[in-house]
């Protein structure tokens, strides 16, 4: 579990974030959702120590993130795996490198083990014949397969995914956001994903913060969504005009 | 505007003190030192040649104009241009030249790593990045540059010579007989030095700029040109702060 506690992060005077408290359960998707500025990225940067608080605690389990030492916070973080909204792979760096590279620097895993590993987080991300390719020669949506392999090579306690969906079309978004949800499950990890895909939301959405103007707006789960009677996740949910005749055509069926 | 460089100066310090800790896995820095080697070494051969011929060819017709209808004994021209060259036209211009394509290309390496939060990925993979994405670029270059500048020496005299017998009217004799003369093993050492200093500049200037750079392709190309500047500077700065200590 990741604890955040009264987070507050400014920027130039700005305040972005004012005092966010939320528990990310373990073993569950949880998504962080909120307007583009809402400040959902900071928060996940924050989280994961890219970007320090002004004030304010994050735990992981019983460990107080921002009271490590250097040292200390460089072994957390091979327990930690990310997904990168661009999905950061080293270009000079085939797919099977990529995946490879974290073994490499972090492990005295002889080759084969490496390989072994490699390729079956290669296969986990529905991934085969890639390994001698370059990034720039595959499709984004294999990048992003190939940076959730990357981020999970190390058998990873806590995933970060920023953005795992921009830049897909909605059936490979899809089958992104079933991988994430699956491997979560598999490895029992506490898997935080920053998004605004409402798509996901509704697919894999078991613990959501929904953050507005860097204040939490609202919590719960997608079931309580189609449930709930509050305003602004109405609004912001169910935008369009056809979500939500959707959404109450579904709560017909419901009744 | 004084402050602002401080700030800089305490930042690069700081940042520096990561770059030389205790890196997480030396075979995978060995790689990255042959690579850099290649890049910096080799992949400078042909700018480095280019421009010591020119140094050589123009000093030396310089030195005759200067010379012509003085006292001065002919042979000088060999010595002057010698001296001239190792102490500091080979050293500085040379890295002033390396500085422009060296720097901006790290700094764009760098600073490309940074925009698309390469560096990042790799801070949460638990890396220390200064020291993973640097040190291998100093050591690269600490090892190639006093090589090119030695050889960038070498080529100089040679065009000086060229030039100065072919062109100039002196003859080779007298020209060999100056490059002979008093010579004094320590003004190359001086230059071996320069060149010690004059590569870590390069490399750690441009890297800081790089690895500090803001979002944007603007923040990019500034970053670049930074590089280029602030070693430029800084080179010419350590050249005198060298001279003054090993020469004034």
């Amino acid at each position: 579990m990741i604890k955040a506690i009264n987070i507050h992060k400014s920027f130039d005077g700005t305040e972005v974030l004012k005092g966010i408290t939320f528990d990310f359960r373990k073993s569950k998707t949880n998504l962080i959702i909120g307007r583009s500025g809402a400040g959902k990225t900071v928060l996940l940067k924050t989280l994961v120590g890219l970007v320090t608080p002004d004030e304010g605690e994050v735990w992981y389990d019983d460990i107080n993130f921002y009271k490590l030492s250097l040292k200390e916070t460089r072994k957390l973080r091979k327990k930690v795996g990310m997904l990168f909204q661009g999905n950061a792979l080293f270009d000079s760096m085939t797919i099977e490198e990529n995946v490879r590279f974290p073994l490499d620097m972090f492990t005295d895993m002889s080759f084969e083990e490496k390989e072994k590993q490699v390729n079956y987080c290669l296969n986990r991300v529905e991934l085969e014949g890639v390994n001698d390719k370059y990034p720039s020669e595959i499709s984004g949506g294999m990048q992003k397969r190939v940076g959730i392999a990357r981020a999970i090579v190390m058998n990873p306690e806590y995933l970060f995914c920023d953005e795992p969906n921009s830049g897909l079309d909605p059936k490979t978004a899809l089958i992104i956001d079933e991988l994430i949800q699956n491997i979560t499950k598999e490895n029992n990890m506490t898997t935080i994903i920053n998004t605004h895909d409402m798509n996901s939301v509704m697919e894999i959405g078991e613990n959501i913060l929904l953050l507005d103007n860097g204040k939490v707006a609202w919590t719960g789960s997608k079931e309580e969504i189609m449930h709930t009677n509050n305003k602004y996740i109405e609004n912001f949910i169910f935008a369009s005009p056809f979500l939500k005749k959707l959404k109450n055509q579904a709560l017909d069926n419901f009744k | 505007m004084i402050l602002r460089q401080f700030y800089h100066l305490g930042r690069y310090s700081l940042w520096l003190l990561k770059v030389f800790s205790r890196p997480e896995k030396a075979r995978m820095y060995y790689n990255e030192v042959l690579r850099q080697i290649e890049e910096i070494g080799f992949g400078s051969l042909k700018i480095v040649f280019i421009i010591s011929v020119f140094i050589g060819a123009v000093t030396a017709i310089q030195l005759s104009y200067q010379f012509g209808g003085t006292l001065i004994p002919s042979y000088y021209i060999g010595y002057t241009l010698r001296e001239m060259i190792i102490v500091d036209l080979a050293p500085t211009i040379t890295s002033l030249v390396l500085a422009g394509k060296i720097g901006s290309s790290i700094a764009a390496e760098i600073g490309g790593m940074r925009q698309k939060e390469i560096i990042d990925a790799m801070e949460i993979m638990g890396l220390n990045t200064p020291a993973f994405l640097v040190l291998p670029k100093i050591i690269g270059a600490v090892f190639s540059v006093p090589l090119l500048i030695i050889l960038a020496a070498g080529l100089s005299i040679f065009s000086g010579f060229a030039t100065a017998t072919a062109l100039a009217g002196f003859t080779p004799a007298d020209f060999i007989k100056g490059l002979t003369s008093f010579y004094d093993s320590y003004t190359v050492w001086v230059m071996i030095i320069k060149a010690f200093f004059f590569s870590f500049i390069i490399v750690t200037v441009s890297a800081y700029h790089g690895y500090f750079v803001k979002r944007g392709s603007i923040e990019l190309g500034k970053a670049g040109t930074d590089a280029i500047v602030y070693s430029s500077i800084l080179i010419l700065i350590a050249d005198y702060v060298i001279a003054q200590v090993m020469m004034g």
